[in-house]
């Protein structure tokens, strides 16, 4: 160690803020390096979706009905990555942050809460990004054909559901204690993944299962997906219903966040 | 103008009064400590200076801005230690360093800043891994790394170790010598002592007494000598010979009602040696913190709520001194 007194912690500073866009900047490395160092998330988010699509792509037991499952299951688990990570992760993590006194530490920090938001959303949006090449590459080996590739459609799909996914996250985050949050969103996500025609066809459900899963944000983007890559034909109410959690669920954790 | 400004301040929660009443000043360049047992209102009072809470009656200024409605100005200017946690589990300490330092303009050097809080040997662990004083020298850092005008450390130094204590006491000081403004909430009554320029006692979230630690431990003390020796010595025999009243308050612990002038302590002591009692320990016209904490909360008609910080080892002067059973 040098000398100690090298450093004068005292002299007080500027006391201003450094420019909006180098706060949000930073916010935004540190919640994508902490993301990506969580095991948890990292098997969530990747693990398990491309181990899904291999697995159920070999093993030909699930009612596809596709001559190649993974013409189905390719669209389905994308949908699967994005809800991982949009609402499980983000849930988990800003819960526990929430509890161990991060978020209230940063509130007395220059960082505003958009800036906040504005910096998880982007992480989310890197790890999305990096989930879609992943799969794309590996559904790709394992000879899925873009049929019907309306990419755009899918994209916009996919900014809708994460909208939708964060807020809801960020709804469980800010409104229950951390390790509920924790178990409430591995149910979720377990109850989703079955319901949401991602791995098995909405077609395969009783009827009234079926309109509820239709009626979920989840079921709504596997619908788009396996349109919009697949079969061709994406049907409208499940852009309505898209549309509607995207907006109701930012608005309900807006309104019922607490910061403590 | 003051660095801060607390006007009667009243947070309730509900019915119960957290803070009631309570009004104090802070200047740059000044330690000023906030003492008072658990529960005195030390951080409900820290956390309205902080913005985290409205006042519910009075007003708190610092820097001249109202922490709430001028929060957007007022948090670039201060840094916050909270009382635990606050601090990403995963993250390492450089990396929250230089996260921190990203939101100010005029950040110090995260790397410098973690060596001058002992810090380096652990720069590949993370928060979780950290030990408690770890924990506190980094948040302290964090506190810091923006170059505060103010800080607020709220039981800085609660679960650290001796050298850690000196560690950020000598911190605390130099913050204060360059002008900054540094309020830190304790329940240690030597740590107030030692580090603080003006002390505010707190109890019941009212104001007990307030002034720099010199003035309290002098204020009402100067004509009485304080004395540790065996138990049960004759204190009426003493007493005639000092033409003074002896009590012995506690077993062990007398109090000499006379002023401590050298020919009052020459007789004492001359009195013990010709009957060869030996002598435990002599205070006079200075109290303890302490001394005055319990004289002031019993002033206040109340059951003294006092917490002394359980050290394992506590001085034997605190250990002797009076009017505690």
């Amino acid at each position: 160690m040098t000398d100690p007194t090298a450093v004068a912690a005292g002299r007080p500073g500027s006391g201003e803020a450094s420019p909006a866009r180098q706060r949000w900047a930073a916010q935004a490395r540190v919640e994508l390096v902490l993301t990506l160092r969580r095991g948890e998330s990292v098997l969530l988010t990747f693990a398990i979706p491309v181990l899904l699509l291999a697995f159920f792509s070999f093993v030909d037991v699930l009612p596809t009905g596709t001559d190649d499952p993974v013409d189905f299951l390719f669209p389905g688990v994308l949908a699967l990555a994005i809800m991982s990570t949009a609402l499980v992760s983000v849930a988990i993590a800003t819960g526990f942050e929430r509890q161990m006194g991060v978020l209230k530490r940063l509130g007395a920090t220059p960082l505003s809460r958009g800036q906040l938001l504005g910096a998880k959303t982007a992480a989310v949006v890197v790890i999305e990004a990096l989930q879609i090449v992943v799969l794309v590459v590996e559904g790709l080996l394992l000879g899925f054909r873009f049929s019907g590739p309306a990419v755009g459609a899918a994209l916009g799909a996919a900014v809708l559901a994460t909208v939708a996914f964060a807020g809801l996250g960020l709804l469980m985050a800010g409104t229950l204690p951390a390790l509920t949050t924790l178990a409430a969103a591995n149910g979720v996500y377990l109850v989703l993944l079955l319901l949401s025609g991602m791995v098995i066809p909405l077609s395969e459900l009783p009827a009234g299962l079926r309109q509820v899963a239709q009626a979920l944000p989840s079921g709504a983007l596997a619908e788009v997906f396996h349109g919009a890559l697949g079969a061709g034909t994406v049907p409208g109410h499940a852009w309505v219903v898209l549309a509607a959690w995207a907006l109701v669920a930012p608005a309900a954790a807006a309104r019922w966040f607490r910061w403590e | 103008m003051s660095a801060l400004v607390v006007d009667r301040l009243t947070i309730a929660y509900g019915t119960t009064r957290a803070v009631d009443r309570l009004s104090f000043t802070a200047e740059q360049g000044e330690v000023l400590a906030l003492l008072g047992p658990n529960g005195a209102g030390k951080t409900s009072t820290v956390e309205a200076l902080e913005g985290y809470r409205p006042a519910t009656e009075g007003s708190v200024r610092v820097l001249g801005l109202d922490p709430v409605a001028d929060h957007a100005r007022l948090v670039p200017q201060i840094g916050v230690m909270l009382q635990a946690g606050g601090v990403y589990p995963g993250i390492r300490p450089l990396e929250a360093l230089e996260l921190f330092a990203a939101f100010h303009a005029t950040p110090h050097d995260p790397n410098a800043l973690l060596e001058r809080v002992g810090l380096t040997h652990v720069r590949r662990s993370t928060w979780r891994q950290l030990s408690g004083g770890e924990q506190q020298r980094l948040s302290l850092a964090l506190a810091l790394v923006g170059r505060p005008r103010v800080a607020f450390l709220d039981e800085p130094t609660a679960s650290v170790d001796v050298q850690g204590r000196q560690l950020i006491r000598r911190l605390v000081r130099e913050l204060a010598h360059e002008g900054v403004c540094v309020v830190l909430t304790t329940h240690d009554l030597d740590e107030a002592e030692k580090v603080a320029d003006r002390v505010v006692i707190i109890d019941r979230g009212r104001l007990i007494t307030q002034g720099t630690p010199n003035e309290l431990m002098s204020a009402g003390g100067s004509r009485e000598i304080r004395f540790g020796a065996r138990p049960g010595l004759d204190t009426a025999a003493l007493g005639k010979e000092l033409m003074a009243a002896v009590d012995e308050v506690s077993p062990g612990e007398y109090l000499v009602a006379a002023e401590p002038s050298p020919a009052n302590i020459a007789t004492l002591t001359g009195w013990l040696a010709d009957r060869d009692l030996p002598l435990a320990d002599l205070r006079a016209g200075r109290q303890t913190l302490e001394d005055v904490f319990l004289r002031m909360t019993q002033i206040t008609g109340e059951v003294p709520a006092v917490r002394v910080d359980p050290a394992p080892a506590p001085r034997s002067r605190r250990r002797r001194s009076g009017g505690r059973s």
